[in-house]
């Protein structure tokens, strides 16, 4: 028999032969915990610090400050590979720091799939002005022109005389000197690349975590702590009736029970209120808990119920209250189509289910909170803090610890101000963690839609109408109360729609928010895209062509959309249509990449279906083709996925492949399992058996192709998942000839 | 009291026996590496082994232990070399990886008992842990490779 037993480092990777060169960071990482507070950006004799990003010791120790967030992305792999390809810096030779929360680094809040697309530019040149004066530094010494010198390896190497410097050895010397104008930089071209673009950048925490040496969020201890779990309304602002403090202080180990302040619409990141039980240890917080036997008052929102929310959704579509793009005269096409086809789709309340559920530890002390939490954005967690608890924002140092995924509810710092409230209050650190209940029935919820599209087809089969209303509680009423017409989740999937149509009309009916919208990974281009990239399939479908054929000659011509010239406001997440076109050839490029994995039209074993859908969102184009068989019972299993991305330059490959495996999981889960439910404004699901997700048998094989690009970087984390639904649902359509339109499919017992 | 074993070492518990032992080795005896996920033995993040057996700690009070020996990740090896941590290195395969600690250790126990499994076996033995991130298709192939690595170290 066979025998598993510890081998060396060496012998695993000789024998393994394959990843024996890939680059693994070689400084032992200091603990989340130990990290001098003070260290990002601080300079002194021994230390060169030419910028908030990046700090050089004597000790030839390059430090590269990750100033965004780590929930899975690989974030805290890919700046470092940035910043230390401009630099010249040596992968063995490189620390990393965690900043903390502070506006100096810029937007800290990582959402919207931005770290890279925003700060590619910003990091090379914090690494090329580094780079830069250590060569000026050396050029002096050495008495040679600058231009002869160059980096490589934490050394400034001048060839011609065959001189070499170390980097920690010029650091007195460039510290001294004026950090260049940004204008004066020179970036590295990109053929000397060596990190960027590659894929052989071992996760830099990749060791601690197969040993359990991380900290998160939830790992988080310090001396003399207090661990709390917070009773919440069970409705959205339903305030506290009554609760039994006696029973829960009679539970061994419960210190202390204390009510929260109570919740005042808006909810915006302000916590949920209700009593925070107080305890040594997290099982006797949660049994305390248990015994508070909470009375509750009634809260306007108890009317929620979602079998009755989803029929006044369907009717908000017919009544639309916002025009949202018109192109052409939509009314007059569909009336003068040949044919009109009518479909509509419902996607449910959803949730993240993170691994890892809110948790922040906080300690207040002269005046100073020191706060631990998983935050996707410690710049609002502080200024959260700041407002709730009257503490100066200079004086909360909000230290971002790993997060055990994110999605979308790490960026909503409630979390973290609970923490602020019982530790200021109690004079003590406390840790507050979320149970998996809690994170169930008190979220920031993905929000509820119903859509209604409609399209003519005319005289000569081409498709002249395309109009398509949706119904969803807006986010902005989580921001102001009573707001009830989406503002700029239509840019999402909804007014980008990039098919070449003579008349196209969208709008949006109200819809009232009951719960705490948010935005969960991707957000309504989940919703938008479902819609979309079935219905299209369905329109191929009633004109009897290829679905991969019809998909491509509706996008139509190569060209560059200007959404304004339709009537419609475009934000093209934040981005330039400049910078960041909605180009068609790009759309275009993807399916066929995608199609040509699948080997698209070969003849398919019985009882297996293709499908294809392509999204642009977060400026980056993503195709897949998703094969699918059914069983002889019904089942329906998903086999392989094919994936295309357009991500522009791409920085960290492996990191681009390992989001799109995981986004076509996220997109699987959600397509067939995952479903909310209200009943009097109480969700009814509370924990995985209720609100389930991918397991391990679900999973089909993912093989994902990066379109080779000069683009400018676009988002990799959120992209992945619009397209998978629609290609799912159209596979199944192809294998069986039934069209879902509603998710999760688990509801048609199908798997 | 109770005496515990964990990772070869004695510990002395004096709190409620009826605790989970997931909360006894993050909160009392500060073995952080395991993982709260559900508390209801729903996701496998709190997987430790008991006497080598994959158990949900979630979910195993701590009066039920007894005198078997805990094992939890932080005890799987001396120098992170266990065949599956360097499997997991190699392939990269967390995303987050909050859930590899319980992935890492149902993998471990499945390979003690099934030394070479095949896809299937797999797939049954890790239907309990629940990776949001949706790293389960390098699971799958780091757990080959773990195998294929052990049967190389026998035949050397």
């Amino acid at each position: 028999m066979k025998h598993i037993k510890n081998v060396s480092r060496r012998s695993f990777l000789k024998k393994l032969g394959i990843s024996s060169t890939a680059l693994v960071l070689g400084v032992q990482l200091p603990s989340m915990l130990t990290i001098p507070k003070a260290l990002a950006g601080v300079t002194g004799p021994d230390k060169f610090s030419p910028n908030v990003y990046v700090q050089i010791g004597a000790d030839n120790i390059v430090s590269i400050v990750v100033h965004r967030s780590e929930m899975g992305q690989g974030i805290r792999t890919s700046i470092p590979m940035i910043v230390a390809d401009e630099l010249g810096a040596d992968w063995q030779q490189i620390d990393i720091i965690q900043g903390l929360g502070d506006k100096k680094y810029g937007s800290q809040n990582t959402d919207g799939s931005r770290s890279v697309r925003r700060f590619y530019q910003p990091l090379r040149e914090a690494g090329a002005s580094a780079r830069m004066m250590l060569q000026q530094a050396a050029a002096e010494k050495w008495q040679v022109d600058v231009s002869e010198t160059r980096a490589d390896n934490n050394f400034i190497i001048h060839d011609k005389s065959g001189q070499k410097l170390s980097f920690g050895s010029l650091v007195k010397a460039a510290s001294a000197l004026t950090v260049p104008e940004a204008s004066t930089l020179i970036l590295k071209p990109s053929k000397d690349f060596k990190f960027i673009g590659k894929s052989d950048v071992a996760l830099v925490d990749g060791k601690k975590i197969a040993t359990g040496a991380t900290t998160f969020g939830f790992d988080v201890e310090l001396d003399n702590m207090r661990y709390a779990v917070i009773a919440r309304p069970p409705v959205l602002a339903a305030k506290v009736k009554s609760f039994d403090e006696k029973a829960a202080k009679a539970v061994s180990g419960v210190i202390d029970v204390v009510q929260m302040p109570e919740l005042e619409e808006p909810a915006v990141f302000k916590p949920l209120g209700g009593v925070a039980v107080i305890a040594t240890n997290t099982w006797a917080a949660i049994k305390g808990r248990e015994a508070l036997n909470i009375q509750w008052h009634e809260s306007e929102h108890q009317n929620y119920t979602s079998e009755t929310y989803k029929q006044a959704l369907a009717k908000s579509c017919d009544n639309p209250a916002k025009a949202l793009r018109s192109k052409g005269d939509t009314s007059k096409a569909l009336a003068e189509a040949k044919k009109v086809i009518k479909a509509s789709y419902y996607v449910p309340e959803l949730i993240h289910v993170p691994m890892e559920p809110p948790a922040a530890t906080a300690h207040y002390h002269d005046g100073i909170f020191d706060i631990w939490a998983c935050t996707q954005t410690p710049q609002s967690s502080q200024g959260t803090v700041a407002q709730i608890t009257g503490v100066a924002a200079e004086n909360i140092n909000i230290n971002v610890t790993l997060l055990g995924g994110g999605f979308g509810r790490k960026s909503k710092p409630d979390f973290v101000a609970e923490a602020a409230i019982l530790a200021k209050q109690l004079n003590v650190p406390v840790k507050v963690l979320w149970t998996r209940e809690d994170e169930i029935q008190n979220g920031y919820y993905h929000a509820v839609s119903y859509q209604k599209l409609t399209a003519g087809i005319d005289n000569n089969g081409r498709i002249s109408a395309w109009q398509h209303h949706v119904a969803e509680p807006p986010i902005g009423a989580t921001f102001s109360k009573g707001a009830d017409l989406i503002g700029s989740e239509a840019d999402l999937g909804l007014i980008d729609m990039p098919f070449e149509i003579a008349n196209v009309s969208c709008a949006a009916g109200k819809a009232p928010a009951h719960t705490r919208i948010g935005w969960m990974r991707s957000v309504t281009n989940i919703n938008h895209a479902f819609a979309t990239g079935s219905f299209v399939d369905e329109l191929a479908h009633a004109k009897g062509v290829d679905s991969k054929e019809h998909l491509i000659s509706l996008i139509g011509a190569d060209r560059k959309i200007d959404f304004a010239e339709e009537n419609a406001k475009y934000g093209n997440y934040g981005e330039t249509l400049e910078k960041f076109p909605v180009d068609t050839a790009r759309m275009k490029a993807v399916i066929n990449k995608a199609s040509k994995m699948a080997d698209w039209g070969r003849k398919l074993p019985k009882g297996h279906g293709l499908g294809i859908a392509m999204h642009r969102s977060f400026v980056s184009y993503v195709a897949c083709v998703v094969e699918v068989s059914e069983d002889s019972d019904g089942k329906i299993k998903v086999h392989d996925v094919w994936m295309a991305v357009d991500c522009g330059l791409a920085v960290n490959l492996e990191r681009i492949r390992s989001q799109m495996e995981g986004a076509a999981i996220f997109a699987l889960s959600l397509t067939f399992y995952s479903e909310l439910t209200a009943k009097n404004g109480v969700i009814e699901q509370n924990n995985f058996d209720g609100y389930q997700v991918a397991r391990f048998a679900d999973a089909p094989m993912t093989h994902v192709e990066i379109i080779k690009s000069d683009a400018a970087p676009g988002g990799v984390g959120e992209p992945g998942v619009p397209p998978i639904a629609p290609a799912i649902c159209n596979a199944i359509f192809d294998a069986t000839g039934k069209r879902y339109r509603e998710l999760p499919l688990k509801q048609y017992n199908i798997v | 009291m109770i005496t515990l074993s964990i990772n070869g070492k004695s510990h002395q518990f004096n709190d409620d026996g009826d605790m989970p032992l997931l909360w006894a080795l993050r909160d009392v005896l500060k073995y952080t590496g395991t993982k709260y996920g559900c508390g209801k033995g729903l996701c496998g993040a709190c997987t430790v082994h008991v006497d080598g057996q994959p158990i949900r700690s979630c979910v195993t009070p701590v009066s039920a232990i007894g005198k078997q020996k805990v094992t939890t990740i932080e005890g799987l090896s001396e120098h992170a070399d266990h065949p599956v941590q360097q499997a997991w290195q190699s392939l990269n395969v967390p995303q987050c990886g909050y859930c590899q600690s319980g992935q890492i250790m149902s993998a471990v126990a499945l390979l003690e008992r099934n030394s070479a499994p095949n896809d299937k076996d797999i797939e049954l033995a890790m239907s309990g842990n629940i990776c949001r991130c949706g790293t389960y298709q390098r699971i799958k192939q780091a757990i080959h490779l773990a195998a294929d690595l052990a049967t190389e170290v026998k035949g050397s």
